[in-house]
């Protein structure tokens, strides 16, 4: 059969059920076999829309995203999702189209590098040689985008190869002498842990995202609940323990509550699951938690001591550690009484600073109280696919993330733009759960075009943009630290005659129900009648213009120095 | 109530890692011969920050696997976030961080020296002492090659300076360990 049929009975065998992608020159073959491969195919607007509709089914599944492209520009345009997935750590397979072998080196018609401009940016890659290598290498991949610390491969297929008639067989083994994660952490180590958080008299517990990725939310609470420990997520970790919670602090960082940036200045151990110290969360590095010793655990060995020397090393699948790390702990008897002062000074931060902002002025809508209602309006149960700005942290912050794979935005990278396309994804990963888009009017014309995408496929998205008419973070620390000098954040989408777009007709235009709310007043009643109506919908909110968000580590300082 | 055998003083507690040794490091990386796998590693390099001394890629007796030999300075960067940042590379499979003592590194290197009638005798006596080898002799040049540790190929071209260098081209270590184990 010709490589490309092989392909799609890999991809069956790998159970995908749907992809996303866009046809091109060099990839027909591949479109050719999808007539019969009996896959859902999304057509997207873009490919980089595609590369994150296959994040955001990824993030909302925990199965691989598959994604396609065409050579050359197809390709370059899977760039910013495939460093977003690295950045992330999310699962995805990118299948990209490359030039016949005769063309490649030769500046050939769509043709681009695709390996060596990706190879930063990838888990792994592969560029197929000889097509009978094609149905063991999409297994391979498949296999090291999953396990270990999930990213991103990328299968570079050149269409004369894709064509090529090969014999199929199905592999049932992969094999990748070079890449062996380790799984099961060092048990010495783990009674270690146990006995350094039995010992601690201001811990804390301090979760990443590689505790939604391990699947080990469950083991999060309970070695959390039998500790009777604080424990803060990232941004990244939201809903890996449920909040709101009594033991829950909120998110930490940049713009992390002042109870979890505090408790981690003055805690004495930190454990670290799934997290590797970003810049974000230390603020500045050298006085970063300066009194605390540190547990360390990640699968990937290279994030140990990477930023912050890691006083008890334990490498492996947080599932298995935290479940051996909670029954060690419980096995040791500890004193809970010990933490009861720790707690008090928690409370008495938790007590004067908490998340709060100014209510608006009569029917002014404050951007946060829109984040609160949708959060009233599904009941916190929604995934809400966020953009990247102001209104991404928002929405971490007010939005309480009961469960894992809910909360679905650009972290490491940043990418303005993913919220729409990755909502696509997770949409459909997760079909009955309402999914939200919470974005704002720069990110969402990032990657708008993915509207069509909705409409054709039925989706039904709302997106919620929070539209204050600025580049609102830029805005703020033009604001804040460059002395009030705004240089290009005004994107002129705030009311007026000249505004542009006008999103409630341009959602008109892709077929989508477009709502203005500009009323606090009936703020939470159009919301919920924009929700809970079938079918996809875009509301322009119109927010409160120089909000900020708040509270703020400003850049390079100390978590104890936050200000706002 | 905890055991007070149980318990474990925090402030005795070491952090690991993250370590400048301060001394010249040789890794002898072994990894799949396949085509762009010196990419990866010299990118993971350039992307990481870390600098590369010396870099050389040769066979193995194994067609399958190269060998990758790179000394790097352990007092600019921590060694064990290399080996550790190297290991995430799928095609590698191997990486030994050879200790010195235990070792024998050597590199090549040519030498092509401005000579005249009367300097290219003290050249060739050079190169003597060194045990070189004058590969080439030619009316205004003559060409050495040395081989030995880095420190002797070092020696030798502080010496044959003033006499005009012309060029000098150097492979980059090759390490293996001594004794009967494998690299």
């Amino acid at each position: 059969m010709r490589a490309v049929d092989a392909l799609m009975k890999c991809l069956k065998a790998e159970g995908v059920d749907v992809v996303f992608g866009y046809p091109g020159g060099a990839n027909l073959p591949t479109y050719d076999a999808f007539v019969d491969a009996g896959i859902h195919h999304v057509l997207v607007r873009h490919e980089a829309g595609g590369g994150h509709a296959a994040e955001g089914y990824a993030k909302a599944t925990g199965k691989v995203g598959v994604a396609f492209g065409t050579s050359g520009p197809g390709a370059t345009n899977l760039v910013t999702p495939i460093m977003d997935a690295m950045m992330d750590s999310v699962p995805v397979v990118f299948f990209t189209g490359q030039v016949r072998t005769e063309l490649l080196g030769t500046d050939g018609f769509q043709e681009a590098d695709t390996i060596g401009i990706t190879m930063p940016a990838v888990k792994h890659s592969f560029l197929i040689t000889d097509p009978r290598e094609l149905p063991r290498v999409i297994h391979e991949a498949f296999h090291v985008a999953r396990t270990g610390r999930p990213g991103p491969v990328v299968i570079d297929l050149p269409m004369d190869l894709s064509k090529a008639d090969i014999p199929y067989e199905p592999v049932t083994d992969v094999h990748l002498p070079g890449y062996q994660p380790r799984t099961t952490g060092n048990a010495k180590q783990i009674k270690q842990a146990a006995r350094a958080l039995a010992s601690a008299r201001r811990p804390v517990i301090y979760a990443g995202g590689g505790i939604v990725a391990a699947e080990a939310a469950d083991e999060l609470r309970a070695l959390v609940r039998a500790g009777g420990f604080p424990v803060t997520c990232t941004l990244m970790g939201l809903g890996a323990y449920p909040a709101p919670d009594e033991l829950w602090l909120g998110m930490l960082g940049m713009h992390g509550t002042r109870a979890a940036n505090y408790a981690m200045d003055e805690a004495d151990l930190i454990c670290a699951v799934g997290a590797r110290f970003d810049d974000r969360i230390t603020g500045k590095l050298s006085e970063f938690a300066p009194r605390a010793k540190f547990i360390h655990i990640d699968v990937d060995p290279a994030e140990i001591s990477k930023n912050v020397p890691a006083h008890i090393p334990i490498v492996g699948d947080a599932k298995q550690i935290l479940g051996r790390l909670a029954e060690e702990y419980r096995g040791l008897d500890a004193d809970h009484d010990r933490l009861d002062a720790w707690w008090q000074r928690i409370h008495a931060w938790q007590q004067r600073h908490p998340l709060h902002y100014e209510p608006g002025d009569g029917h002014e809508i404050k951007p946060q109280r829109v984040i609160q209602a949708i959060h009233e309006v599904t009941a916190g149960e929604a995934i809400v696919c966020s953009d990247v700005g102001q209104h991404q942290m928002w929405a971490a912050q007010y939005y309480d993330f009961p469960a894992p794979r809910r909360w679905i935005n650009s972290g490491g990278l940043g990418t303005m733009g993913f919220g729409l396309p990755a909502a696509i994804g997770a949409q459909l990963g997760d079909p009955e759960r309402t999914t939200v888009v919470v974005t704002g009017d720069g990110s969402i014309q990032m990657n708008i075009q993915e509207l069509a995408t909705i409409k054709q496929e039925n989706l039904p998205i709302k997106v919620i943009c929070l539209n204050n008419g600025y580049l609102g973070m830029v805005r703020q620390w033009q604001e804040l630290f460059w002395q009030e000098r705004y240089s290009q954040v005004d994107t002129n989408t705030f009311g007026g005659e000249e505004a542009s777009p006008d999103f409630v007709k341009l959602a008109d235009a892709y077929g989508i129900r477009g709502v203005r709310l500009t009323d606090a007043a009936t703020l939470e009643a159009d919301l919920r009648a924009v929700i809970e109506a079938d079918g996809p919908a875009f509301v322009d909110v119109r927010v409160t213009r120089d909000e900020k968000v708040y509270p703020m580590i400003a850049p390079g300082e100390a978590a104890r120095d936050m200000v706002g | 109530m905890v055991d007070t055998n149980e318990l474990l003083s925090l402030d005795e507690l070491e952090a690991a890692g993250n370590i400048r040794t301060g001394r010249k490091h040789v890794l002898s990386i072994l990894v799949e011969n396949k085509p762009g796998v010196l990419t990866r590693v010299s990118g993971l390099f350039t992307r990481r920050g870390f600098n590369i001394e010396t870099l050389s890629v040769g066979p193995t007796d194994d067609e399958r696997i190269s060998r990758i030999t790179l000394t790097l300075d352990g007092a600019a960067h921590p060694i064990d976030q290399v080996v550790k940042q190297l290991h995430k590379l799928v095609n590698v499979l191997k990486i030994k961080d050879l200790e010195p003592t235990e070792t024998v590194a050597r590199e090549l290197a040519l030498f092509k020296v401005s000579v005249d009638g009367q300097t290219r005798s003290e050249v060739r006596e050079l190169a003597e002492v060194f045990r070189g080898k004058v590969v080439d002799v030619g009316r205004r040049s003559i060409i050495v090659e040395v081989t030995g540790e880095r420190s002797k190929i070092e020696a030798f071209e502080r010496l044959v300076r003033p006499y005009g260098l012309v060029e000098m081209i150097r492979t980059g270590e090759v390490a293996i360990a001594r004794g009967r184990e494998e690299t």
